[in-house]
Formats: C-alpha cells, structure tokens, sequence
C-alpha cells in the first residue's frame, strides 16, 4: 500500500474521532480548551507510532492466544514511559494533562490500529498508520477543543475573541462536549458526502 | 506462548525500570522547582532561605485537623512574612492545596493553588478569580484579621466565583486554615 495513502486513510477516511468514533472517552474528557486536545492528541500520536512500529515487529514472536495481553503490556510501557517523561521535562504540560495520560492506556484506538493494521503490515507501513491516525486525532481534538473554548469563555488557544460573560458554560462542561462532538460529525460528514 | 509473553513482559519492565532511574532526578527537581517558584511569587522580599527553614504547625477547626507547612521569609534577620502551603478537602472535587503569602502583619500578599480537581471553567478559575481587582473577588490586600473570609452568600466580604459557591466556600476555608498556622507560628505555638 502507498505511505501517503495510508497517512490520508487516518487522518480524513478513517479519523478516529469523526468516522470511526473511536477513544471518546479522552475525546470528551480532555477537551474543555483547544491547547488540552492538542496536548492529548499529540500525547497519543506519540504512543500511537511507537506501540504499532513495535507491535508490527514483534508480530512474528506472539503467538495468536496472548496477543491482546502482549499487545497491552507493549502500549502500557510507552504510555508510562511518555508519562514519566512528561512529568520530569514538561512539568507545566503534565499539570494540565497528568490525569489523562494513563488512559492512552485504555484508549481504543490503540488496541484497534494494534490489531487491525499493525499485527498484519511490516513496520514502515505501521509507522505511516499510526501517523495518519495519530494526526486525525490530534486535528480532531484541537478541533473540538477550539469549538468548545470558543463557545464557552470567548478564548481560543487562550487568546480572547470575545468577552467571557457572553460565552455559554455548557459548552465546557460535559453535556457541550457531546452537542459540539455531534454537530462537529454532522458537519464533517455532510462535507464528505459532498465532495 | 509462555516463553514470548514472559520475554515481552521481562523487557517492558526492564525499559520502564532503566526510564524511572532516568527520570526520577529531573522529577524531584521539578517538583522542587515548581514549589520554590510558588513560594517565591507568594512572599515579600527575603534572603533567607525558605524551604530550609519551613515548620509544620497542626490547625484545629471545624474541618477537622489540617496540618500546614510554613515557609518563613526573613530579611536581615527580620521576619517578613511568610507563605503557607495548607490543604482543604470539601471542594468541589475534593482536596484544593494552595499556598497563601502572607506580609509579618498577616495582610494577604499573594496566592497560588497547587492542586485541585475543581470543574474547568468554573471552580478552576479560582487561580485567577481571587486575584482580580473587580467587585469584592479579590483576597489581595486583604487579611482574614480585618475581613471576613467567607463568600458574601454565607455573610462575608469576599465575592463567590461564579456558579462555583462550593468551591470558593472550600479555597476561602483553606485561606483561613492558612491564616490561623501563620498567627500560631508567630506565637511559635504547638511547634511541632
């Protein structure tokens, strides 16, 4: 398969967040500002590239029964590995997403692109997947981030566009986060439809 | 199938044991850093050494017991306030830490919150609500000796942020724990 065309399959035809709806959890958790989707987008790009490059080279020594315990223990060292990381160099970053980043752990995009993609392509083209993946993941929560900021205190990365007595609370706490995600789907399959 | 899951698990916990020895330096110094930093921007001016000289002063009050760390800030040997890291556990998501800096009379210089678990955008704006100049939000200025550190809801004088009655009820409460261990330390009371 071509490398772009996997990178494109991720991150528009199979976006996690917006086609296949997949990892809501950290979805609608960390998503109360643009810059916390944008933390645990990335955060899990990273988990994501490592954990399919590795799954993908180790294929050949897992037998079929242990593969899923295999394949979580292998997430699990990155995702603790990136936590303890973060904790000693980006201190400030950890502060804001310390309570997220053990459920890269539980994340099923993880596992799904471990089975579905990783345990069946050699390395290189696992690598180009979990980019493609990683990046709709990110776009996606950077996305709804913004939306969501946006609607509730006026700021977007932090920046004010409009004063924060006008924004609508409900749009930070958990019942925006499904109305934004839902119009966010709308929207990106209406424009899909289209093209 | 035994064999290829134990090597898989024996290497993870090599690569996490070798990364945790990596990394567990520069996390101490970190979290020594951020708390020095804290500390900093909280106390008047000083040049002695605070967390060298920091006590632990036990307060007793209706949210039970509460123990407080004291950071004295001294200048030319003098004492010129201090900042005290306490805790209270009736926010909204639980424990809120802060550590208040306090000037030698007891007026509130600055404050930070070191932890908490409060809603975004609602009691998580506590970091920045009780610092700004508008209506009666701020405690800047203020002493719990002069003014009455409740929200005005319950009676007092300082403003509740908004929607978030609970959470500022539990930082006012541990800005008050913070106010009775400075005045116990400079009684140099239960010393402990």
């Amino acid at each position: 398969m071509n490398k772009t065309k996997i990178l494109l399959n991720g991150l528009i035809k199979e976006n996690p967040t917006f086609v296949l709806l997949l990892g809501m959890c950290p979805t609608l958790g960390t998503t109360t500002s643009a810059m916390g989707g944008l933390g645990m987008g990335l955060s899990t790009l990273f988990v994501l590239i490592c954990s399919n490059v590795v799954i993908s080279m180790v294929k050949g020594i897992i037998p079929d029964k242990v593969r899923i315990p295999a394949f979580i223990v292998i997430i699990a060292t990155f995702v603790t590995i990136l936590q303890l990381c973060m904790q000693a160099y980006l201190p400030d970053l950890y502060a804001t997403l310390g309570l997220f980043i053990p459920l890269i752990v539980v994340n099923c995009i993880l596992l799904g692109r471990a089975e579905a993609f990783a345990a069946k392509h050699p390395p290189a083209e696992s690598f180009f997947d979990g980019l493609g993946i990683g990046l709709g993941f990110t776009v996606a929560l950077t996305l709804l981030g913004s939306v969501r900021e946006f609607l509730g205190t006026g700021h977007i990365f932090g920046f004010a566009i409009y004063p924060e007595e006008y924004g609508s609370l409900i749009f930070i706490l958990a019942p925006g986060a499904f109305i934004a995600l839902g119009f966010l789907i709308a929207i990106i399959h209406t424009i899909n439809k289209t093209r | 199938m035994l064999w290829s899951l134990t090597l898989i698990t024996a290497v993870a916990g090599g690569l996490l044991g070798y990364t945790n020895q990596l990394t567990e330096a520069p996390i101490a110094r970190a979290a020594k850093a951020s708390r020095e930093k804290a500390i900093q921007q909280v106390i008047p001016a000083y040049d002695n050494s605070p967390i060298d000289e920091q006590t632990n002063y036990t307060v007793h009050n209706e949210y039970g017991e509460t123990v407080a760390t004291i950071y004295p800030a001294r200048k030319n040997g003098e004492l010129a306030g201090a900042a005290v890291e306490c805790s209270n556990n009736t926010g909204y998501g639980g424990e809120i830490r802060i550590i208040v800096g306090f000037e030698a009379d007891g007026t509130i210089k600055d404050y930070r919150v070191v932890k908490h678990q409060e809603t975004p955008g609602l009691g998580a704006k506590m970091d920045e609500w009780f610092r700004a100049d508008k209506n009666n939000q701020s405690i800047i200025g203020k002493s719990p000796e002069r003014n009455n550190f409740h929200v005005t809801k319950d009676s007092g004088d300082i403003d509740a942020i908004t929607a978030a009655t609970i959470t500022s009820r539990a930082f006012l409460a541990a800005v008050r724990t913070a106010y009775a261990a400075y005045t116990e330390s400079l009684k140099g009371g239960n010393h402990e």
